[in-house]
C-alpha cells in the first residue's frame, strides 16, 4: 500500500542520534485521493462507534485539565499537545455525522466537513505526540477515556494510508515478517541457539506440548537477549513445563499501535493458535508495555471468544511463582526505584505486581514521585520511539523521568518493558545521563539462590 | 396576550418541552449505540461498583495527579453550588416548582441566595476570563463555550434586576412582593432561553457526565486498574 517518500527518505539505517531537526512532515501511503482518504478515517471511525465512545465525544467541557496530566503538553507548553485536541477532527465528525443533532450541525454547518488536510495536520498529534499512556484519561473530571480514543482514532488514520511511515514499515514487517525489527523464527531459532551456547541454559523451542508458552518482544530478541537467559533460568529454577513456539513468539504489535485491526488480529492469532497448538493452560507475556494490553485485554476480542488459557505479564507470572515458594531469592542489595509500564499499570492494572516482586526481593524500593498508576510514561511508548522525526517530543518528554528518578535517590533503575528500556537508553545516551534502565525479570535471574551455580 | 403572559405560557412550555424531550433523545442517541462484548478474562467482577465509584472519585482532583485543575475545580464548585442555592432554595424559584410540579420544601433565607448568587457571578466571570486567556482553554473552546455561558448568565443577571432594593448593611435583601411585569418576563425568557439550549451543548454534561465517568469507572474495574 505504501510507497516510500523520496523526498522524505525513511531513515532506519542512519545512526540513530544524527538527527539533529526532525523533518515536520506528515507521510501518507497509497495513491488515494483527499475525498477517499476522508471518507475511509470516517468510515473506520464509524465502525468503533459504541456507546462508549458516544458517551465519551458527547461528554467534554473543553476545561483543558487533561493537558497538565499530558508529558508532552507539560513539556512543549503546546496547546496543541492537549490530549482531548488530539481527537478534535473526531469530535469535529461525530457532532457533524452521527452525532444526536446531527442533521441540524449539517444543516447550519455548525461544524465544518473534517478534510484530509485536517487529518495530516493530526497525525503528528495522534502519533508523534501521544503515547497513549492515559494519564490524561486519568484527570478528566468527566471521566472521558482519551487514550482509547487516540486508540480509534489511529485506526480511522491508518485506513486514511495517513500514519508515519516509520511506523507503517514496521507494522508492516511485522505482518509480513512476524517481527517488526526482523526477528524472524530462523533469526530466534539461531538466537535461541547461540543463547544456550553461551551461557549454558536449555531455552526449550518448539515443543509439542507445554503446561506454560512463553512469548518475547522482537525488542529483548535483538538488543536485549539477556532477557531471554534469564528468563530461561527463572523457568528452570521454578520447575516449570514451558516453551517457546516459533509460530507464535512475538508478543509486540505494531497492529494495535499503528491503527491496523486486521494486522492487530493477526499477529494476536499467532500467539493464541501457538498456545491452542501446544496445549498451554498459561501465555507468559515479555517485559512489554502494549503487549500486555493487546493480549491481555484484547486479544480474546480478536479470537471472538475468550481465550482457552491463561494469560499474564511476565511480573505477574514471577509474583505468582515467589507467591507459591517457587522462586527462592537472594535479597537484593541497595536501593532501587521501579519505572511503571503504563500498560501494564495504570491501563493494565497490574501495579502491584512488580512491588510485589520487589518486596520478594527484599529490595529497599525508593518509589517515584507519582509512582504507580499515576506515574509519567517514559515518552517512547504507542509506538513514538519507533518515530525519529518525533525525538524531540520524546526527549523533552522524557526529561520528566530523569528528574522523577533522580528525586528517588535509588541506586539502581528497573522497569518491566523493553520498550521503556528503549526510551531509557536513547533518553541516556541524549542526556549523558549517569543511568541505565535495568530489566526487573533478569534482576530477579540475578537474585535466584541457585542463580550463581547456574551461571557457573 | 403581555410579555409576561407569553413567558408563562407558551414560553414555558415550549421551553420545557424541548428541555426534556431534547435530554431524552441526547442521552438516549448515546445509549442506543451497540455496547461492545469484551471476551477478555475480567481481572474483578465489581464493575458496577467501580462504575458508581468512579462517578464519587473524579469529583475532586487527586493528590497522586498533583491536584492538576484544583483551581478550575474549586471554580466550578463556587459556580454549580451557587447555581443549585439560587435554582432550588430561593423562596420565589421554589414557588415557581411548586405551581409546576406541586413540589416544595423550605427555602433558605434570602441572604444565603445572595451570597450564593455573588459566588455564581464570580465564578462564572473567573470561568470566562480563564477561558479566553488560558491558551489550552481558548484553544478548545468553540460557540458553545461561550454562548453557554451567556445563556447561564442570563438568567442570574436578570434576577438580581428584579431585586429592587439596593443594599443596605443590616438590612437583609428581601426579593419583592410584586415584581416588575416586564423584568419578570425577561427574567423567565432568559431561563427558558437556557432550558431551550440545555440539550444541544455542553450543559447536557449535567447528565452526560454519570453517563461517561459510570462507563470508564466499569471498563477500569474489570482490567483491575486505578480509577
Amino acid at each position: 500500500m505504501s510507497e516510500l517518500d523520496t523526498k522524505h527518505p525513511l531513515d532506519f539505517d542512519a545512526p540513530r542520534f544524527s538527527i539533529k531537526q526532525p523533518a515536520v512532515r506528515s507521510d501518507e501511503q497509497g495513491h488515494l485521493s483527499d475525498t477517499e482518504r476522508v471518507e475511509r478515517a470516517m468510515k473506520a471511525f464509524a465502525r468503533d462507534m459504541n456507546s462508549t465512545v458516544a458517551a465519551y465525544l458527547e461528554s467534554c467541557v473543553h476545561c483543558g485539565q487533561c493537558a497538565q496530566a499530558c508529558h508532552f503538553y507539560v513539556t512543549s507548553q503546546d496547546p496543541r499537545h492537549t490530549p482531548i485536541w488530539k481527537i478534535e477532527p473526531f469530535k469535529q465528525a461525530w457532532k457533524r455525522e452521527a452525532g444526536p443533532f446531527a442533521w441540524l450541525t449539517r444543516t447550519f454547518n455548525l461544524k465544518p466537513a473534517v478534510t484530509a488536510d485536517q487529518l495530516r495536520e493530526w497525525q503528528e498529534l495522534l502519533y508523534d505526540s501521544c503515547t497513549m499512556c492515559g494519564r490524561c484519561s486519568m484527570v478528566c473530571p468527566m471521566g472521558i477515556d482519551i487514550a482509547a480514543l487516540v486508540g480509534l482514532a489511529r485506526h480511522a488514520m491508518f485506513e486514511a494510508g495517513l500514519i508515519p511511515h516509520e511506523l507503517w514499515a514496521v507494522a508492516e514487517r511485522a505482518e509480513r515478517e512476524g517481527s517488526p525489527l526482523g526477528a524472524t523464527p530462523a533469526v530466534l531459532k539461531e538466537r535461541v541457539e547461540w543463547l544456550e551456547d553461551e551461557h549454558e541454559v536449555e531455552i526449550p523451542l518448539d515443543k509439542p506440548t507445554a503446561e506454560v508458552m512463553v512469548t518475547l518482544s522482537s525488542i529483548e530478541i535483538m538488543k536485549y537477549p539477556v532477557s531471554i537467559v534469564a528468563l530461561a533460568r527463572v523457568m528452570k529454577h521454578a520447575g516449570y513445563d514451558w516453551t517457546l513456539r516459533s509460530d507464535g513468539y512475538e508478543a509486540t504489535n505494531f497492529g494495535l499501535l499503528s491503527g491496523n485491526l486486521e494486522w492487530q488480529k493477526d499477529l494476536s492469532l499467532r500467539l493464541i493458535r501457538a498456545a491452542v497448538a501446544c496445549q498451554a493452560k498459561l501465555l507468559v507475556l515479555p517485559e512489554c508495555g502494549h503487549a500486555y494490553g493487546a493480549l491481555r485485554w484484547q486479544g480474546a476480542n480478536m479470537y471472538g471468544q475468550p481465550l482457552p488459557f491463561e494469560v499474564l505479564h511476565i511480573t505477574e507470572f514471577l509474583a505468582r511463582a515467589m507467591r507459591e515458594g517457587k522462586l527462592q531469592t537472594q535479597g537484593m542489595k541497595g536501593s532501587v526505584t521501579y519505572h511503571d509500564p503504563c500498560q501494564v499499570s495504570r491501563r493494565g492494572g497490574a501495579t502491584q505486581a512488580a512491588r510485589e516482586v520487589l518486596a520478594g526481593l527484599r529490595a529497599d524500593l525508593r518509589e517515584m514521585p507519582q509512582a504507580g498508576d499515576a506515574n509519567w510514561c517514559c515518552g517512547g511508548g504507542g509506538g513514538v520511539v519507533t518515530l525519529h522525526r518525533a525525538d524531540e517530543h520524546r526527549r523533552r518528554a522524557f526529561s520528566i523521568k530523569v528528574k522523577q528518578v533522580e528525586q528517588t535517590g535509588a541506586d539502581q533503575l528497573v522497569t518491566s518493558c523493553s520498550n521503556c528500556r528503549l526510551s531509557f537508553d536513547d533518553g541516556q545516551a541524549h542526556y549523558h545521563w549517569d543511568r541505565k534502565m535495568g530489566s526487573l525479570l533478569e534482576t530477579v535471574a540475578e537474585h535466584l539462590q541457585d542463580a550463581s551455580a547456574a551461571r557457573g | 396576550m403581555s410579555l409576561l403572559e407569553f413567558a408563562r405560557g407558551p414560553a414555558l412550555t415550549v421551553s420545557l418541552l424541548v428541555f426534556f424531550i431534547g435530554t431524552a433523545w441526547r442521552l438516549w442517541a448515546v445509549l442506543r449505540r451497540p455496547r461492545k462484548t469484551d471476551h477478555s478474562a475480567p481481572r474483578r467482577s465489581d464493575t458496577v461498583t467501580g462504575g458508581l465509584r468512579a462517578i464519587w472519585q473524579r469529583m475532586l482532583p487527586r493528590s497522586a495527579y498533583e491536584r492538576i485543575g484544583m483551581t478550575g475545580t474549586i471554580n466550578a464548585y463556587a459556580y454549580h453550588i451557587g447555581i443549585a442555592v439560587i435554582v432550588f432554595a430561593f423562596a420565589p424559584h421554589i414557588g415557581f416548582i411548586e405551581r409546576l410540579t406541586g413540589l416544595s420544601w423550605a427555602a433558605l433565607p434570602d441572604g444565603v441566595t445572595y451570597v450564593a448568587t455573588a459566588f455564581a457571578i464570580v465564578g462564572l466571570v473567573f470561568a470566562l476570563a480563564t477561558r479566553l486567556t488560558d491558551d489550552v482553554q481558548r484553544l478548545l473552546s468553540n460557540f458553545d463555550d461561550y454562548f453557554t455561558w451567556l445563556v447561564t448568565m442570563l438568567p442570574i443577571v436578570t434576577g438580581m434586576a428584579l431585586i429592587e432594593q439596593s443594599y443596605v448593611p443590616a438590612t437583609p435583601m428581601v426579593a419583592p412582593a410584586t415584581p416588575n411585569p416586564t423584568l419578570l418576563a425577561v427574567h423567565l425568557l432568559s431561563l427558558e432561553l437556557m432550558l431551550i439550549w440545555f440539550p444541544f451543548g455542553k450543559l447536557a454534561h449535567a447528565a452526560l457526565v454519570f453517563v461517561s465517568r459510570y462507563r470508564t469507572g466499569v471498563e477500569f474495574t474489570r482490567k483491575g486498574a486505578a480509577l
